[in-house]
């Protein structure tokens, strides 16, 4: 039992058991079971059209599509779940000094993953109108930008809780239910990264 | 007798702000409450819609009727499909189950009170914003509820440009998302709110009908929501997704919006089964027969309504209509457990026959029809000689209102002692009923006719069709003097309705006297905190149990309620 565990749990506090899966929890845990079908519909979309093409991607795509900035954005995203989790760990063994470290690293990952996103699509040469890879590349990628805005309204939330002191140990059902969202929403990533700038 | 007591004074707020009536319902968390707004909010949209039908079948009755031009007569049939579909069905078996589940449960309320509100709120938005639609300059959406592109697109000729599409497009998304919020909703309180000692297999059949169309909800809805998106992106912004012509694909807005559409015709039906299979036990004074028969068959027609959704494309060629075919063949299997679970509950039973029981038995037949016909059509040689034809249309009806309808109507006539502390009258409710068998039988069943006869759904005048086959304007006729008889039916149901609130409260904690799930545990109408004490739970009929039990139950104060 390390020094800081001992000190946010003094002998004398009733032990609460924590129920594993709190109402919110469970909520947001359905709340994403829903979103994978909203995201497996614009794949399936995007793979019947592409499935139907005579030439993928549409000429003139592949010049304009870099891969090394998404790259980096990627790697951002992926680093912002880790600090996430990390987060989460700490809160639960009542460390709220590096939740709270963490939870700002990831809220500065997923702005600087925002950020590259909307410079990349500053760069990209086609349109959401011009051909059919377009509409299906913006169309998942925006409502993915949509989603990890949301994300991090979420997490300025969480934030906001913590600076309250509403966060303890035994109390942060709030911010497991974030890491889920923020945890679903990367891997929603992993899948439209490799399918839009790898496997294009 | 263990009773979970909870002291009334821990429950009254010390100071109660002061609140006029108004401004107490605009602001409600409480479930009871919101479910009448639903209730309420639900039954003006089936008055409007009930309203466009009547227009349709009026345009009807002559095969060369100029009533209405093609273009109004499109917009009337596809607003009113969304209006029967989306705000009233839907919505009025959502605020049957924010009534009557939460108090089945044993809950105080919602396991989320304020989304639960929310919910509610963007219903009658989406509502209206449909309904704006014909404030367009083209009118409102006259593309078929199904949306089917490149149809609902704007750039093929004939297509549906103006703004009227896109408002139902975004009421639709607005409508999906409060479906969406309230399934999670339900979910998190059906699995999380149990009272003590109600375990999963001592719910009540309409708890577990609701469990399972929360999650047809939840898995199917966002499938529309994607949709929906694409197809506005099509319309707004350029897009591609359903354009032949630049590489997109009108076959993918089938596929995507059945995905949806054929789990949400389960969405639609499994409340009214669930409303059924309460009514019948009680009134054939007997436990439903085969209680996990009916739950595992439940279970199974929301799993096997996943598979099921190309059958609505067997002429399209583009889809594996024998793997499909199966699927909807045995989707009927489940559905056939319940009705023998139905049938064996009332076998030897005592039936009393009430007007909800005579609306449920009611379900029974009608909706057997409407299942059989389901059947026929999964076979694709015989679809494809009947797509798109009447045959439908008396198909979906008979399903849908013979089956749903009905199932709700058996509610309200339950459900409205608990809901009001009122009697609905019997007599005036056989005379509904008898209104609305004879009103459904004669408006549904000529359309098989004439769907065999080759009569294609969604035309406005069939001249050329009644010069070849006389026969099919007396039938055209007889539905539309079917559909004026659902007309009255209904104006009785609102008479009924409006005259009960004349009686005195007089509906006893157990208001027919055999109720068997805890909605009947407590006052009618219930106090706001729902409970004062809970009968103990120890199998799915806690009511039955205490009434029989040697120890009386401590008696529910009879005027507990408040609201």
């Amino acid at each position: 039992m390390s020094a800081q565990e001992v000190a946010a749990t003094p002998a004398s506090a009733p032990r609460v058991r924590r129920d594993p899966m709190p109402p919110a929890l469970l909520g947001v845990i359905l709340f994403v079971a829903s979103e994978c079908v909203f995201f497996a519909a614009l794949f399936g979309a995007y793979f019947t059209v592409r499935a139907q093409a005579t030439q993928w991607p549409p000429a003139g795509i592949e010049e304009s599509l870099k891969v090394a900035l998404p790259a980096v954005s990627t790697s951002m995203l992926l680093l912002s779940s880790v600090t996430m989790q990390y987060a989460v760990w700490a809160i639960r063994r009542g460390d709220r000094a590096t939740m709270m470290r963490f939870l700002k690293l990831t809220l500065l990952l997923g702005l600087l993953f925002l950020g590259g996103q909307m410079y990349d699509y500053s760069t990209l040469g086609f349109s959401i109108s011009d051909t059919v890879f377009g509409t299906t590349f913006f169309t998942m990628t925006g409502f993915h930008g949509a989603h990890v805005a949301g994300g991090l309204m979420f997490i300025y939330l969480v934030l906001a809780r913590g600076w309250a002191g509403q966060l303890t140990r035994e109390n942060h059902t709030s911010l497991e239910a974030c890491a889920v969202y923020w945890h679903f929403v990367d891997i929603v990533w992993i899948g439209l990264f490799t399918t839009l700038y790898i496997l294009k | 007798m263990a009773v979970t007591e909870v002291r009334r004074e821990e429950r009254q707020p010390a100071e109660a702000p002061k609140r006029s009536t108004l401004v107490s319902w605009l602001t409600t968390t409480d479930h009871k409450r919101i479910g009448i707004l639903y209730i309420g909010t639900a039954f003006f949209f089936f008055l409007l819609g009930g309203l466009l039908a009547e227009m349709i079948r009026t345009q009807l009755f002559e095969p060369d009727n100029t009533l209405f031009n093609f273009h109004r007569y499109n917009q009337l049939f596809t607003i009113h499909a969304i209006t029967m579909i989306f705000l009233f069905v839907m919505p009025v078996t959502v605020g049957f189950a924010n009534f009557i589940v939460v108090l089945q449960l044993g809950a105080p309320d919602m396991a989320f009170p304020r989304v639960n509100a929310f919910s509610y709120w963007l219903f009658p938005l989406g509502g209206i914003l449909i309904w704006l639609g014909f404030l367009s300059p083209n009118g409102a959406a006259p593309g078929g509820w199904t949306l089917y592109a490149p149809l609902n697109q704007t750039l093929t000729p004939g297509s549906t440009p103006g703004w009227g599409t896109d408002v139902l497009i975004m009421g639709l998304l607005i409508l999906g998302l409060s479906s969406l919020l309230g399934a999670i909703n339900f979910l998190v309180t059906i699995f999380k709110l149990r009272a003590p000692g109600m375990t999963m297999f001592r719910l009540p059949i309409f708890v577990w009908t609701f469990l399972t169309t929360s999650m047809l909800l939840l898995l199917a809805m966002p499938a529309f929501t994607a949709g929906l998106a694409a197809l506005f992106i099509d319309r707004n912004f350029g897009g591609h997704f359903f354009d032949p012509a630049a590489g997109g694909n009108a076959i993918l807005w089938q596929h995507i919006f059945w995905f949806f559409g054929h789990p949400e015709v389960y969405i639609l039906i499994l409340p009214s089964m669930g409303i059924v299979s309460e009514v019948i036990p009680v009134f054939s004074r007997k436990p439903l027969f085969g209680y996990r028969a009916f739950v595992y068959a439940t279970l199974a027609i929301g799993m096997l309504g996943f598979g099921v959704w190309a059958h609505h494309m067997f002429t399209t060629g583009a889809v594996y209509a024998p793997f499909f075919a199966f699927l909807t063949g045995a989707i009927a299997v489940p559905t056939g457990v319940k009705f023998f679970n139905w049938i064996a509950t009332m076998w030897r039973g005592r039936i009393k026959f009430s007007t909800a029981m005579l609306f449920a038995i009611g379900f029974l037949m009608v909706f057997l029809i409407g299942g059989i016909d389901g059947v026929f059509v999964a076979s694709p040689a015989i679809d494809y000689h009947l797509q798109d034809t009447y045959w439908i249309v008396s198909h979906l009806h008979y399903v849908l209102f013979g089956g749903s309808v009905f199932g709700i109507f058996a509610g309200f006539y339950y459900w409205w002692p608990k809901i009001t502390g009122r009697f609905l009258s019997e007599k005036l409710g056989v005379v509904h009923f008898i209104f609305m068998l004879v009103g459904t039988n004669l408006a549904f069943f000529p359309m098989h006719i004439s769907g065999l006869h080759g009569m294609p759904r969604r035309i406005a005048q069939y001249r050329e069709l009644a010069s070849i086959d006389p026969s099919i304007v007396m039938l055209n006729r007889l539905s539309t003097i079917g559909a004026y008889i659902l007309g009255v039916g209904i104006l009785i149901f609102i008479a009924n309705a409006l005259l009960s609130f004349r009686k005195p409260r007089t509906a006893a904690a157990d208001a027919w006297g055999e109720g068997n799930s805890l909605e009947w545990a407590t006052s009618s109408p219930p106090p706001p905190w729902n409970f004062d004490e809970l009968p103990p739970i120890r199998s799915e009929r806690p009511v039955f149990d205490a009434r029989h039990s040697r120890v009386q139950p401590t008696p529910v104060s009879a005027e507990g309620g408040e609201s």
